[in-house]
């Protein structure tokens, strides 16, 4: 099977890979897939509590050259945007992106599944912050599995 | 110095014709053209001739009795069908069971799904864990019904040789026949039809440095008498067993190549054993966490080296070393997103059936050719599991298997 140019660009050179701190309060941090399935992402955003932009993502993942480069990809196209954009978000949108074939779209709903996740985490420790100093407003934690 | 790139280390999918064989074939293109079948001129009769001189070739490097024992086919894969169908049809009025084993090849197992599904009783044993069938689970599984065992030489994946010759006492004592794929063990281990009570045996010149195409089935002629019902009909080819125009430049390549292997199987063999070890041992030493999939030596073919590299997706690995060529269990190489079956049937983990690279040696590997790839195979792990989360999580002593994982 051969890699689009860009799976393998994404790939080679991925963007970045790292951690974030998974306690910082700021941080949002979605860990999907499983090993046994043969594929794991770990996505970590640093949003701005004031004006929820996301300001920091990181990845590492586990699993096919089409997953490292969904995830590398996510990381980049989050950065800058709002928690609310980002959670727009569609698998549609990477599939056409790293022009993955059929077989590899798990791949992409993996990406997807890891921003949603790491932004429902972001929100529910804010949401807990809040918690502490006034009434929780409403829950709106996705949690996407 | 770096070899010239890229490098074949997929051995055991094919290996490349030795050229010793391509300079025998090649007359029979062209002026030795005819038909194996031309009874009645000289052109017939040289075809004939060479057919049969490489009947006694291919008879040779297996221990057969006699030429008369060997049956030309396409490939293993014909030749496991005919062997298993040809079996079950001619002795179904003594009994309906077969035994084989879960690791085996498609060719043989789906072959045998197939029996099923028109009444016949298979069991499927499962491998120790590391891939090998003993006597003992054979003995076991016998019935009065069982007809035939079907168990290969050599597995394909991970290399692991089966005890034929203390399973082939077990079947002469009880009557049954024997049928062993042996495609990936001739020329590699030791292998005596005859001796190891082997009834029936399957063989593919592409394996063993011949050309594609062209493949056998030893059948036994006496001690007993084999009988089987052929699958395809026409000309009477083969004794009746397999009709269809011999292939003839492939079948003096093939018997060329057994020629070869039977000369020089041992020095080969001595050469890959440094080779794998030299393979398997730059790479752990200088890796963390690499598991071998399969027997430890001696109980091994020589050229295959199936490593679970944990914490890294095996086609990721194999995308990583693309200049390398290997093959992997991971499930991301088939179109089934299932990891290798036969891993699975050893016991390993899911997640380390999806880490694995078999690397395939054969005899035109080279000792740079080893450095290198063992050499960037470290590289390239390195890199990977630094991207890992699994590795990350390693190193900070969780134990993966307490995680609740969102399988999806």
């Amino acid at each position: 099977m051969a890699y689009s140019k860009k799976v393998v660009d994404h790939y080679e050179n991925p963007r970045n890979v790292g951690t974030l701190d998974k306690e910082d309060e700021s941080v949002g941090t979605g860990l999907v897939g499983a090993p046994a399935c043969g594929d794991v992402m770990r996505l970590q955003i640093r949003v701005n509590p004031e004006t929820e932009v996301v300001e920091e993502a990181k990845f590492k993942t586990f699993g096919c050259g089409s997953a490292i480069a969904s995830s590398s990809l996510v990381t980049e196209w989050v950065k800058g945007k709002t928690i609310d954009e980002a959670m727009a978000l569609e698998n549609s949108q990477i599939v056409e992106e790293l022009n993955l074939p059929p077989v590899k779209i798990h791949c992409s709903v993996l990406a997807e599944d890891a921003i949603k996740s790491a932004i429902a985490d972001f929100r529910k420790k804010q949401a807990a912050r809040k918690g502490e100093t006034g009434p929780a407003e409403g829950e709106s934690a996705n949690s996407a599995e | 110095m770096a070899p010239k790139l890229p490098i074949y280390m997929d051995n055991a999918a094919t290996t490349p014709v030795d050229p010793r064989v391509v300079e025998t074939m090649l007359p029979y293109f062209t002026e030795r053209f005819g038909n194996a079948a031309s009874r009645n001129h000289h052109f017939g009769w040289v075809a004939e001739e060479a057919v049969d001189y490489a009947r006694e070739q291919v008879a040779q490097v297996i221990g057969a009795r006699s030429e008369k024992e060997i049956v030309f086919t396409s490939g293993a894969t014909e030749s496991d069908n005919l062997a298993i169908k040809g079996i079950a049809n001619f002795y179904k009025s003594k009994g309906n069971h077969i035994i084989t084993c879960k690791a085996e090849h498609k060719a043989v197992l789906d072959t045998c799904k197939r029996l099923e599904r028109s009444g016949f009783d298979v069991t499927y044993l499962s491998p120790q864990q590391d891939g090998r069938v003993t006597p003992e689970q054979v003995k076991e599984a016998l019935t009065d019904k069982t007809i035939l065992v079907s168990l290969m030489l050599v597995n394909n994946e991970i290399g692991s040789q089966n005890p034929i010759r203390e399973i082939g006492e077990v079947t002469r004592a009880a009557g049954v026949l024997l049928h062993c794929d042996a495609t990936q063990g001739i020329g590699k281990v030791d292998f005596d039809a005859q001796r190891d009570n082997v009834d029936l045996a399957s063989l593919s010149a592409h394996k063993m440095y011949g050309p594609k195409g062209v493949g056998a089935l030893y059948v036994s002629r006496s001690k007993p008498r084999v009988r089987i019902v052929a699958e395809m009909d026409g000309g009477g080819h083969e004794r009746g067993m397999r009709s269809g125009t011999l292939n003839v430049p492939g079948i003096v390549g093939f018997g060329r190549a057994a020629e070869l292997a039977r000369q020089e199987w041992k020095q080969d063999t001595e050469r890959l054993e440094a080779l794998r070890a030299r393979l398997h041992g730059r790479i752990t030493d200088a890796l963390e966490e690499v598991h071998l999939n399969g027997a430890e030596a001696p109980h091994r073919a020589p050229g295959i080296l199936n490593l679970s590299f944990a914490f890294v997706e095996g086609e990721a690995l194999m995308m990583a070393i693309k200049d390398v060529a290997v093959s992997s269990g991971s499930a991301c190489t088939s179109a089934s997103l299932e990891p290798s079956y036969v891993l699975r049937a050893l016991g390993v983990d899911e997640e380390l059936a999806h880490s694995s690279i078999r690397f395939g040696l054969g005899k035109f590997n080279t000792e740079e050719e080893v450095d290198y790839v063992a050499a960037l195979v470290i590289e390239q792990v390195e890199r990977l599991r630094a991207m890992s989360p699994l590795y990350e999580m390693h190193k900070e002593g969780i134990d993966l298997s307490t995680i609740e994982w969102t399988a999806h």
